[in-house]
């Protein structure tokens, strides 16, 4: 069956176990069995619509947001079972932080963008608030950019600094898991290059999940790949086996750019 | 549910095709226009210079009162007129306590109201699910828009004047009031909250924060000024209105400022009403009238454009 | 985290009990008009109110016939509807659809603006303006009739027409309109044989609200009408209306009497007119989101 089996090194972080997942009566996931392992970076990719996106926001249940979806199976983070009645939805966002495709700054300073999460927690007193924020910005590379600037509006930074900051703010929560939905779409190759040499970076720290659509990113900054087609998660494997030596065949197409 | 329709054309799109027709149309000799073409094209002059004329001609209308209010009503404006006690029964003097009642009434309102529906909004437009409590709150708000003032006033009269024994009374009218906005208020605080993008409460919310906390420090800042906006059209609507407050809290010759919340005040309106027609000899006030008609309208059209202006302007402001 | 979800919960249901004021009122408000109005068709009785004088203060018993008062809100209702409503859907019309841009911008505020105009400013101004000019126009006693008021009405509700049906007009997608332009109609043509139909239903929402502020309008009737309590549906002569007759009436009238009950039953009436219209607006308004 499909699942990543090389990886001894490294424990699974989350193990999701026959999901199915519909919008209305429209099932867009079909019996998706995946090992995401700890501290690495895994790459989900496959062409549009074809439920990668969709499978990365059940991974914190941001899926809920849209009204009338239903989900069947279980994703355990760290052998728990993330949709049971016990959990605390907020608690469990807080662990698995999610940076969108456009994952637009909020209309506030860069400060209070970083600052938005911890407060949330309840930290309230300025120095403590100063230090995740620059704790997070130097992590994704920002902080020498905007160190001096930091009450200048956030939509005033470049789109990759914009990018960065989302970033920035979702590790100012301290979550465990990162979730990356297209992080580079709507960027310049050189700002893309600065954001796959960062997801390469904190993978030391954290789980990275990252959804593209761009298969020479996927190859450059993951380790393990996920190829998701219509709604069927096809082939997984360590990134290198799944790009030189894929065992299916729609996989091999995809990569070899026979469809999209 | 709607059905996705199809991309929509611009705005202008009559206008636009029209003359493109015509730049098209000119230099091909086939596709001259006919003898019947042209009829039909005179004929559709016409019925535009007919439409045209409807529009312009009831305006016309609107603008000879406004313009004879204001002719004949801002010569009487002076700051003394506005800022004096009555005496003789309103026949001299200024208008000072008609000014101050209405500024409380409609003050008081809008503190009451303002709270209500701006929580009103957000319960209907971020956490109720479509469903039998929504349709029937949606009705019983569409209802308080259409109710007549009068009605209203009946209403208070009954609850709060001689139920709740407030008696006829400032405060009396400022609830009185305070239902009669209510549904401007939260119509225009849900159009505030639509208009804030899903990506700051989804953003939010993947950061971990509650429901309520991305309201609190990611939706409402947003939204709040353009609410405010939107519900000074609601107090505008209401500083003019006389029905609802006719046997609520008008009172026709009270010549000192309000003193307190359980007594009758005078307002603009009902002052206006009385100096026109309880007055022995109405007629010889005319400059006292035209004057009090001068600073209503000037505080309603003014309350309503700031309003209208303000709202407008956060309809397209945002950048995103 | 627990104390987190429960202050959320309770915000909720504060949320919730703010929302249902508005449900609150509207009942206080079926239920205090009702309270007040009932013991009337106990006492004096249902067929006292469908005598046709109202006379409620008399030596022996008054009468308390509202057939006058409804003819006269009817009078001047219809009369203002039949200028206003085909004045405003024309003036809707050339907003929507053949208005230059900038004029558009400028008449659409505008008309949402006039919808604030005072009343009472209206009604003054029917009172010192005019009825003196309908005096002498029709050389008649006196300039206080049912025609007076329904054109002061009618300029009333004209803003409140225009505003709703250019809405719904305006709402009309264009790929509706295309397939008529592309069989060679003229922009004009299409407006008429399909987009005008296709918003007819907000058209219909446009006439009922912009009625129900006619038949709920007081300060104007009350100050142009001449306030005659007669049973007629000639234009010239005065009329009395329903509000007119509460605005009137109420302030002198005895707690609890059965001119104070009768007062009341015309509350009810006028609410259950004015709530029948809204429900015809909103059935339209809803049928025309659905269609689009």
């Amino acid at each position: 069956m499909v699942s990543g089996g090389q990886d001894r090194d490294a424990p699974s972080k989350i193990v999701v176990d026959e999901l199915d997942f519909w919008y209305g009566t429209r099932q867009v996931l079909h019996g998706i069995n995946l090992r995401i392992p700890a501290r690495r970076i895994t790459a989900l990719i496959g062409p549009s619509n074809c439920g990668k996106s969709t499978f990365l926001h059940t991974l914190n249940r941001m899926h809920e947001i849209v009204a009338d979806t239903r989900l069947s199976g279980t994703i355990l983070l760290d052998g728990q079972d993330i949709h049971h009645p016990a959990v605390d939805v907020v608690a469990l966002r807080r662990r698995v932080g999610v940076v969108f495709q456009h994952s637009n700054p909020f209309p506030k300073s860069v400060f209070d963008n970083v600052a938005y999460g911890p407060r949330l927690q309840g930290i309230r007193q300025r120095e403590a608030l100063s230090e995740i924020v620059q704790r997070s910005l130097q992590q994704v590379g920002l902080w020498d950019e905007v160190k001096d600037r930091l009450a200048r509006h956030a939509w005033d930074l470049s789109g990759g600094q914009q990018q960065r900051l989302s970033i920035a703010r979702a590790l100012a929560v301290d979550p465990d898991v990162l979730l990356l939905d297209e992080p580079a779409a709507a960027l310049d190759p050189r700002a893309t290059v600065h954001i796959e040499d960062l997801i390469g970076q904190l993978c030391e720290r954290y789980t990275v999940v990252v959804v593209t659509h761009n298969m020479q990113q996927a190859a450059r900054v993951s380790h393990f790949t996920a190829f998701f087609y219509e709604g069927r998660l096809i082939e997984t494997g360590p990134t290198n086996r799944i790009f030189s030596n894929p065992r299916e065949q729609q996989t091999d197409e995809y990569i070899t750019g026979r469809f999209h | 549910m709607s059905e996705p329709t199809e991309p929509v054309a611009p705005k202008d799109f009559s206008a636009r095709s029209r003359s493109r027709a015509d730049a098209v149309a000119a230099p091909i000799a086939g596709l001259r226009r006919s003898r019947p073409a042209a009829v039909a094209a005179r004929r559709e002059a016409g019925l535009r210079w007919l439409l045209r004329g409807a529009t312009y001609g009831m305006l016309a209308v609107i603008g000879w009162i406004l313009l004879d209010i204001f002719g004949k009503g801002l010569p009487v404006i002076t700051w003394q007129f506005l800022t004096d006690l009555p005496r003789a029964s309103g026949a001299a003097g200024g208008i000072l306590p008609a000014i101050a009642g209405t500024c409380c009434l409609v003050a008081g309102a809008f503190a009451l109201a303002l709270p209500l529906g701006v929580a009103s909004a957000i319960y209907l437009n971020e956490y109720a699910a479509p469903g039998r409590f929504v349709a029937w709150t949606r009705l019983a708000i569409s209802t308080l828009a259409g109710l007549p003032p009068i009605v209203f006033g009946l209403f208070g009269l009954g609850l709060f004047v001689l139920f709740l024994q407030f008696g006829a009374s400032l405060l009396s009218g400022c609830l009185t009031l305070a239902c009669m906005m209510l549904p401007t208020i939260i119509v225009g605080s849900e159009e505030a909250l639509r208009s804030v993008p899903a990506f700051l409460r989804h953003g939010s919310l993947a950061l971990g924060a509650t429901p309520w906390q991305t309201i609190r420090y990611n939706v409402l800042p947003y939204a709040l000024p353009h609410m405010v906006a939107g519900a000074l059209l609601g107090v505008a609507r209401a500083a003019g209105e006389t029905a609802p407050i006719l046997f609520t809290a008008a009172a026709f010759y009270i010549p000192r400022l309000p003193q307190s919340i359980l007594e009758q005040v005078m307002s603009l309106p009902y002052h206006l009403f009385a100096l026109t027609t309880q007055y022995p000899e109405a007629a010889r006030i005319r400059s006292m009238q035209y004057g009090t008609a001068v600073v209503l309208l000037t505080l309603v059209l003014g309350l309503s454009l700031v309003g209208i202006v303000l709202r407008n302007h956060f309809r397209k402001k945002l950048r995103w | 985290m627990a104390r987190l979800f429960h202050s959320d919960r309770s915000v909720r249901y504060g949320l919730l009990f703010a929302t249902s004021t508005s449900l609150l009122i509207v009942a206080l408000i079926f239920l205090f008009l009702g309270k007040e109005a009932l013991p009337f068709l106990a006492n004096p009785g249902l067929t006292q109110l469908l005598g046709t004088r109202w006379i409620p203060v008399s030596f022996d018993a008054g009468s308390f016939g509202i057939v006058p008062l409804f003819t006269g809100t009817l009078l001047v209702t219809s009369l203002s509807l039949v200028l206003t409503v085909p004045l405003g859907i024309g003036a809707a019309v050339y907003i929507a659809e053949l208005a230059a841009p900038w004029e558009r911008r400028i008449l659409r505020p505008l008309m949402e603006l006039l919808t604030a105009i005072p009343t009472v400013v209206i009604g003054f101004f029917g009172l010192v303006v005019l009825g003196p000019w309908i005096k002498y126009l029709c050389a008649l006693p006196s300039g206080m009739n049912a025609l007076t008021a329904s054109l002061l009405l009618a300029v009333m509700a004209f803003p409140t027409v225009v505003s709703v049906s250019e809405e719904a007009i305006r709402g009309v997608p264009a790929a509706w309109k295309r397939p008529s332009l592309a069989l060679g109609a003229t922009p004009l043509q299409t407006t008429w044989r399909v987009t005008v139909p296709a918003a007819a239903p907000g058209i219909l929402a446009a006439v009922s609200l912009g009625a129900g502020r006619v038949v709920g309008e007081t300060m104007v009737v009350l100050m142009v009408t001449g306030n005659a309590a007669q049973l007629t549906l000639w234009p010239l002569k005065s009329v009395r209306t329903m509000t007119a007759t509460i605005a009137l009436e109420m302030g002198e009238v005895a707690l609890g009497s059965h001119h104070y009950r009768a007062l009341f039953c015309i509350g009810v009436l006028l609410l259950g007119v004015t709530f029948g219209l809204n429900l015809v607006a909103q059935r339209a308004l809803s049928r025309q989101t659905q269609s689009h």
